[in-house]
């Protein structure tokens, strides 16, 4: 095995379930396919608060963090985690979101610094591409 | 590969399908099932009519659990409805029933289902979104303002809170001068499906099972009519779980509640008539059928044989059904009005007792009022004009529906198998068993979808680029505001020193073990909040921890 340089690591993901909702199918589903297409996932586990998963992005130093929302609540979440990563300077971590979204949330959202959003029925390829083409450069 | 079949059904192409005469190498239900060409007499030759279907009305109740089903009585058209406030989602209630809805179905938003205030910080952003906001009598009281509680059956979908909001119920029937033994309805109260795929609990399991317990026992002398819970499957289909998962996990749990129920004390033919099933209708017609004949038959048979019960009631499995939510797609949402045409249709095949048809919408948001329209509209249509209502079971004897339920209840009891090797389903739930199996039949899917195997309309295959967006209903901050001015004022006009005696008393009682229904009563009726509740109980059960499994 040759040595591992910087641009060869694994691409690092956080997939976090923020806020009450206990919808983790598309979460588990997700963090399963990425490990299989040779990426590093840590799951954080349901309920995690906007602060937590701040957290946990910058101490397991994730290339990207990945949200699932189900609920409805990802006007209120998805603004707090950026804004969280921000103030902890570490906002060139790449922030998508599954779940249902509507369509102008997810332009809102996307104005507020989201790299994707990916709605019901979106395939496992089309994720796992964008991840690996958008995950933040180290 | 957990409970698929697929890996193992990979090797078995029918000579058919060898000599190239059919389209695909492999004919699979949803759920991974490999299913023949044609069915013979000779799949279904140990089939004994008495003995395996029986008349309906007649154990086994393979056929059903009435002698004349829908010709008696069509089911209960009951779509689950709950948005914002009480006083909206009342609105709502009062439309529906003026629309032909014979029963409520209330959903609760999310920090209600986690038995949090409106006012907690963690609720922040979920009030009213996904269900209405409940957290004391004041919002129990608007909800079902109106509605004379003796004149309609009323299921809530509550889990680890249902003790509080089941009190709440009964508190508003006392106001309304309705006695205990006039209500009838559905709490769902159903926590170890929550462990294994709904994931709202908030007790770790076996002071949960002690709530619902004191709930069996309390309702089977005060309130004879309630049915104490709804044993469901629904959430772990949406998980991802397969037909056969769905159907053995949920009996799974039901033989569990009736072991707690025996080892509480109680004679099983006191509470056991009160049980109820919820299960899901998906996609594939037949295998829908037969799980459901299959539930009704292997619920019979443990209840008379492993349990002893008397009461022919009490073999009697009756059930709810919800079209699958996670069979609707985004795209082409009109198209989600024929799959969930298909599978209310499945589930009046499959001989339900009421019934939840899915809007158009729900792929994309709570859905609109015309959409929940479309979709009771879709009940009625199978009701008066498809006459599929005509006759009782009338897919029984199909060779393939009747070799389909054989499988299924067969795949029942190899899962009954290793879970009690497991030690049961509480120590399965530590081990993540279920957990693992419905990660597993859920990726499983997945991949298939992903090679195309599995042809979703609209989705991976017949797409369009997507019209204009449908109109769809959203919630918005103004509701949360508006909610917390309102529990303000609860907080402020209610008798402080009441409160702090009720809780006490509360908190007394699941210390020392006696029936928690009665201090939760007085408590709620002193407008003791459903999180102050949860809290004095929390302070004695403590709190469940996630098995985490990926």
């Amino acid at each position: 095995m040759p040595t591992a340089t910087v641009s060869q690591r694994k691409i690092r993901v956080l997939v976090a379930k923020p806020g009450l909702d206990g919808h983790d199918r598309g979460a588990k589903v997700i963090a399963r396919a990425l490990r299989d297409a040779g990426m590093e996932v840590i799951y954080t586990g349901l309920r995690q608060t906007p602060e937590q998963i701040v957290n946990a992005a910058i101490e397991e130093d994730v290339d990207v963090l990945g949200l699932s929302i189900l609920s409805g609540a990802h006007n209120t979440l998805v603004p707090k985690i950026l804004e969280g990563l921000k103030a902890q300077g570490a906002d060139d971590i790449t922030v998508v979101v599954g779940g249902i979204i509507p369509t102008d949330d997810a332009a809102r959202l996307k104005e507020l610094g989201v790299a994707a959003v990916f709605g019901p029925g979106s395939s496992l390829k089309e994720i796992v591409e964008f991840i690996r083409s958008h995950a933040r450069p180290r | 590969m957990g409970g698929l079949d697929v890996s193992r059904t990979q090797d078995r192409l029918s000579p058919m399908a060898q000599s190239g005469l059919e389209r695909k190498p492999r004919f699979l239900t949803t759920s991974g099932v490999a299913v023949k060409g044609l069915y013979r007499p000779d799949d279904v030759a140990a089939l004994d009519y008495n003995r395996d279907l029986g008349d309906p009305g007649c154990y086994p109740f393979t056929r059903g659990i009435h002698a004349t089903m829908y010709r008696g009585r069509l089911w209960t058209m009951r779509q689950f409805a709950g948005f914002g406030t009480a006083e909206e989602t009342n609105q709502r209630f009062r439309y529906l029933l003026k629309e032909g809805q014979t029963g409520l179905s209330v959903a609760f938003d999310l920090p209600t289902l986690m038995g949090y205030d409106s006012d907690h910080p963690r609720a922040e952003g979920e009030v009213g979104v996904e269900g209405v906001a409940v957290s004391s009598l004041a919002d129990m009281e608007t909800l079902f303002d109106g509605i004379p509680l003796d004149q309609v059956t009323t299921s809530m979908t509550i889990n680890a809170p249902a003790i509080v909001i089941f009190a709440m119920y009964l508190a508003v029937a006392e106001k309304q001068g309705v006695p205990f033994d006039k209500l009838s309805g559905t709490i769902q109260n159903d926590i170890l499906k929550e462990y294994i795929a709904q994931n709202e609990w908030i007790f770790p399991p076996r002071p949960s099972m002690r709530l619902i317990t004191d709930i069996f026992a309390y309702c089977a002398e005060h309130v004879p009519r309630w049915n104490t819970i709804s044993i469901s499957g629904y959430h772990i289909r949406e998980a991802g779980a397969t037909a056969l998962q769905e159907l053995a996990f949920t009996l799974a749990n039901g033989r569990e509640y009736v072991r707690a129920g025996i080892a509480a004390g109680l004679d099983v033919d006191a509470f056991a008539p009160r049980l109820s099933f919820f299960f899901n209708s998906h996609n594939d017609l037949f295998e829908e059928v037969a799980k459901f004949r299959a539930a009704r038959r292997v619920w019979a048979k443990l209840m008379r044989e492993e349990f002893g019960a008397k009461n022919p009631r009490s073999w009697m499995l009756r059930f709810h059904t919800q079209t699958a939510g996670c069979s609707l797609t985004a795209q082409q949402p009109y198209n989600n009005i024929i799959r969930t045409t298909i599978q209310a249709l499945a589930a009046v095949l499959g001989g339900t007792q009421s019934l939840h048809t899915n809007s158009l919408d729900e792929a994309l948001s709570l859905p609109t009022e015309e959409a929940v329209r479309i979709a009771l509209r879709t009940q009625q249509i199978i009701a008066e004009e498809s006459g599929v209502a005509n006759t009782v079971d009338p897919l029984g004897g199909s060779y393939f529906v009747e070799a389909l339920t054989n499988q299924m209840e067969q795949g029942v009891w190899d899962y009954f198998r290793r879970i009690d090797e497991l030690g049961g389903v509480i120590p399965a739930i530590e081990q993540g068993f279920f957990q693992r199996e419905i990660a597993d039949a859920a990726y499983e899917y997945q991949r298939r979808i992903e090679s195309g195997e599995q042809i979703i309309v609209g989705v991976n295959a017949y797409t369009i680029e997507e019209e204009t967006p449908i109109p769809i209903l959203k919630i918005g901050p103004e509701i949360e505001a508006k909610q917390r001015e309102r529990l303000a004022r609860v907080r402020r006009e209610r008798n402080a020193t009441r409160v702090k005696e009720t809780l006490a008393e509360v908190r007394r009682a699941a210390q020392e073990g006696d029936n928690l229904v009665p201090p939760i009563l007085e408590a709620v009726k002193a407008y003791a909040t459903l999180g102050e509740i949860i809290d004095e109980l929390r302070g004695v059960f403590g709190e469940y921890e996630e098995v985490l499994i990926l």
